[in-house]
């Protein structure tokens, strides 16, 4: 980002978006308490998803980007998504 | 394009401005032409090396028995000719030589967008590549896995597989650095005038080859990184006594090198989509549908990995998934051949050399993709799964799809960047000898894995050994040719007459400046392009 289009994030935003960190954590360990069978992978990704996707957003300043940059960075993780999606496939019919 | 034309400070451009003395003017340059020389230096070097290998493995499949060599020195020995040639020679080979060299001319640039990156990414090449050869000699003795690192056997030899390991960890980070210059060069540095939809179609090409380079390469990190943790540490991640999964080596090893091919054959689809409307001298047919196909085949093409498995032991529903995924590819691959064609269709042709090995490309790339369709549908790749058919294939499409696009790569731009002409009637000679040699080979080696020779045997039964000493024999042809085109290139270049800027005709910007190109490509002011690469009647060469 250069200097003219810096973006000040306010603290309290940080705090929120710290604040959903810590819960989507808890949330973490409070459903690996139950065994959701071939849901069990899908939910542990789809939490870390939302967590890293709130990391991306605000605190590496994604939010505030170019189209550009949020496109190129949303194609990469999509193919990721579809790589880790594709293997599981794979194990889930075995 | 518009008019360019610069005056050299030189007769020999680039070469007389070095900003360092003697040899550092080239191992501290940052210039994108210098780099580009660099690699493809060390990317012929590595490449006679690979094929130098290769003869002795045909050499020594002459005869049933020990012929030439122990079986383990053989297991080394094609193990070593894998990895040099697919990650020394082809993944760099088009991309970093020729990329560096006439991407950032093509678009209008003085240089890539991150010099010192690109200079760096050299020098993770080379430390790869000291590191690949250092392997051979230290630990237990050169790997003998084959390129592939397939465990249990990988994690388990003997022989030097970590440091091989972490070769190819470095290789893919040179891999990695490159594909991100070229996709911010070709958004940030297109000069006036360059709008994507006239971005000629190498660079489009290479552009498509750097987002699989940015997307894909890390998973092969991450997974020689494992397979090295699983050698040291032995964290069980792909041993099924600890819980763990060899089928997900497979599944991570094939993530990368699957769209890895794509890699090696879409900047070869390039170099070919810019050669032939030039000696055609017409527009190139359908270039928003090449365009389009360029994105599609990276796309797909990293869909489709787990077509190389279909006998690992992976689920049934998956090896039908990834049977489908693997036909779609075949459609924008067609869509490139068919406009090829369409554009040499009632064309006025030139059969000169860059055209005649573009031309091979397109038939023997197309044998090697219809048979390529014979392993990607689940039945039949039961059959010939790792047989002599699938070395035969993949030979067609590599060595016959990007071999010769690279080949035709050099005889139509390096008489740009070297200034000088080299003889065409010695470079057509080579080109059919090479052919000759070429079909006889791999067509041996196709027709002996459809009887069931499997690969990557040291020993075969007597009924193999005609086929396999024709194959040889077919060898030694393709090596004349070799030997007589790169001979005859390398007599061009230091002895050849001089050529003007334009020996081709051709409409794009590279060709539109002095040859040798100046140390920054354009004189003091940045072209401005008002018309599309194979617009030959606005550039006034019809």
């Amino acid at each position: 980002m250069s200097e003219e289009h810096a973006h000040i994030v306010q603290y309290k935003t940080f705090a929120i978006v710290w604040i959903g960190l810590l819960i989507l954590t808890g949330l973490t360990v409070a459903v690996a308490q139950y065994n959701l069978g071939a849901m069990n992978i899908w939910v542990a990704l789809g939490i870390a998803t939302l967590k890293s996707g709130l990391v991306i957003a605000f605190f590496m300043h994604m939010k505030y980007e170019s189209r550009l940059f949020q496109l190129s960075l949303f194609a990469a993780l999509a193919i990721l998504a579809i790589f880790i999606g594709l293997n599981f496939f794979d194990v889930l019919y075995r | 394009m518009s008019d360019v034309r610069t005056t050299p400070t030189s007769d020999r451009g680039f070469f007389d401005e070095g900003q360092y003395p003697g040899i550092f003017a080239w191992l501290l340059s940052t210039d994108h032409k210098r780099i580009g020389l660099l690699y493809f230096w060390c990317i012929i070097a590595f490449f006679c090396v690979g094929a130098t290998l290769g003869l002795l493995l045909r050499l020594e499949l002459f005869a049933p028995g020990e012929t030439i060599m122990s079986a383990q020195t053989y297991n080394a020995t094609f193990t070593l000719h894998g990895v040099i040639m697919i990650f020394l020679f082809i993944i760099p080979g088009i991309p970093a030589a020729f990329g560096n060299l006439i991407m950032p001319i093509q678009i209008g640039a003085r240089d890539v967008a991150f010099p010192k990156l690109n200079l760096f990414s050299w020098y993770l090449y080379i430390t790869g590549a000291i590191l690949a050869v250092t392997s051979l000699f230290t630990g237990g003795g050169p790997p003998d896995t084959g390129w592939t690192f397939y465990v249990p056997f990988s994690a388990q030899t003997s022989t030097n597989v970590s440091l091989a390991a972490v070769a190819v960890f470095i290789l893919g980070f040179s891999s990695i650095l490159t594909g991100l210059n070229f996709v911010t060069t070709i958004h940030r540095l297109r000069t006036e005038g360059m709008t994507w939809m006239r971005i000629p179609l190498f660079t489009w090409s290479l552009y498509a080859t750097a987002w699989i380079q940015i997307l894909a390469t890390p998973v092969i990190g991450i997974t020689v990184a494992l397979l090295f943790a699983e050698r040291v540490i032995g964290t069980g991640l792909f041993d099924p006594a600890q819980g763990g999964d060899p089928i997900m080596f497979q599944h991570l090893f094939w993530i990368y090198s699957h769209p890895a091919v794509y890699i090696m054959i879409l900047p070869g689809m390039g170099v070919v989509s810019d050669i032939i409307p030039v000696f055609s001298r017409k527009p190139c047919f359908g270039y928003k549908a090449i365009v389009v196909s360029s994105l599609a085949i990276a796309f797909a093409g990293s869909l489709v990995w787990a077509h190389h498995m279909y006998t690992s032991g992976m689920s049934d529903m998956a090896v039908l998934v990834f049977s489908f995924l693997t036909f779609i590819v075949a459609i924008p691959s067609a869509i490139k051949v068919f406009n090829w064609l369409a554009t040499l269709y009632e064309g006025s042709i030139l059969l000169d050399p860059p055209l005649l090995y573009a031309l091979s490309f397109i038939l023997l790339f197309t044998i090697g993709g219809l048979t390529g369709l014979v392993l990607g549908a689940a039945a039949a790749d039961v059959h010939v799964h790792d047989t002599y058919f699938v070395v035969g294939h993949f030979h067609f499409v590599m060595f016959g799809g990007t071999g010769m696009a690279f080949f035709a790569a050099m005889h139509y731009w390096l008489p740009k960047i070297y200034g000088r002409m080299y003889d065409k009637t010695i470079a057509t000679v080579a080109w059919a000898i090479m052919v000759i040699g070429f079909l006889i080979l791999y067509i041996s080696m196709k027709i002996v894995g459809m009887q069931g020779m499997p690969r990557r045997y040291y020993d075969y039964v007597p009924e193999f050994t005609s086929l396999n000493q024709l194959a040889t024999v077919g060898s030694w042809i393709l090596a004349v040719g070799l030997v007589l085109m790169f001979a005859n290139i390398f007599r061009g270049i230091f002895k050849g007459d001089p050529v003007g800027d334009n020996p081709w005709g051709g409409a794009s910007l590279e060709w539109q400046i002095p040859s040798p190109p100046p140390m920054e490509n354009f004189g003091e002011e940045d072209p401005v392009v008002t018309h599309g690469p194979y617009d030959f009647t606005k550039a006034g060469i019809l």
